[in-house]
């Protein structure tokens, strides 16, 4: 087996193993921490995918903002005087629903990825993927990218005016 | 046999099923969302095995960059209503959540 099977596996196993403590875990603070090492766990998958620079966005967006800001709504929202931070898992029949599909969908998934004969091109092996993105964005996909930079700012900014306090 | 396409299709597949799972299971909002993230998450590994091994090149990291975007946005917002919500009801649970305004 070599290196790059060996870190193809573990790179899985850090990526399910952690997503089960995310769906499975008792407390939301567990579920958030499980949540940093799927998300490193999936930067590494970049990494053996040669997308170098999605590894690297993945690593500042996902762990450096998006899961900040869960870390804090699961702190902003607990009660003060709970003792336990509740989980809010929800009865017998929806976890029994919840499993059963997942389960459905995971073994279609897996069924349908193992039986269709994909269509194979491997990409052109490049010293890195940074100057290639950066020319297609500012040539071939400009205006997604403005449109994405403006919606970023509308979100932030009507992010900012609903979080805000009633001041009357 | 080698790792090929099918490996990383096959761990996003599993990502899916789990962040489904996660979704369905959890009534607090920010659970919610931490699912949302999980399958975001492997929809963009599907984007980026296809760009290695499926010829979709650099138009899938182009892809999986806006994904990475929309998730900021969708998460910032997202979570400025969650707080809003907390601070009338005092508490998240997506299934008793049921006015728009009192």
């Amino acid at each position: 087996m070599g290196l790059f099977e060996l870190a193809f596996y573990s790179f899985a196993a850090i990526i399910l193993i952690s997503a089960l403590g995310v769906v499975l875990s008792r407390k939301m603070m567990y579920s958030a921490f499980s949540l940093l090492f799927t998300f490193f766990g999936v930067a590494g998958m970049y990494v053996l995918l040669n997308a170098d620079f999605i590894a690297v966005t993945q690593l500042m967006v996902y762990v450096g903002g998006i899961l900040v800001l869960i870390i804090f709504g699961v702190m902003l929202t607990q009660k003060i005087t709970g003792v336990d931070i509740k989980d809010g898992s929800v009865g017998k029949l929806s976890f029994a629903v919840g499993g059963i599909m997942s389960a459905f969908i995971a073994v279609f998934f897996t069924m349908m990825y193992m039986n269709v004969d994909w269509f194979l091109k491997d990409a052109p092996i490049t010293d890195s993927t940074i100057t290639q993105i950066g020319k297609s964005l500012l040539t071939e996909y400009l205006l997604a990218f403005e449109v994405a930079a403006v919606l970023l700012l509308v979100a932030f900014i009507g992010a900012a005016l609903i979080a805000r306090r009633e001041s009357n | 046999m080698g790792i090929g396409l099918e490996h990383f299709l096959i761990v996003s597949g599993l990502l899916f099923a789990l962040g489904i799972f996660g979704i369905i299971t959890r009534k607090n909002a920010i659970m919610v969302l931490m699912g949302l993230e999980l399958i975001l998450n492997s929809a963009n590994l599907n984007f980026i095995a296809f760009a290695r091994y499926g010829g979709l090149n650099i138009e899938g990291h182009i892809a999986a960059i806006f994904v990475i975007i929309l998730a900021a946005a969708e998460v910032a917002v997202a979570l400025a209503i969650v707080l809003n919500i907390y601070q009338n009801y005092k508490h998240i649970n997506v299934d008793e959540i049921n006015k728009l305004k009192e």
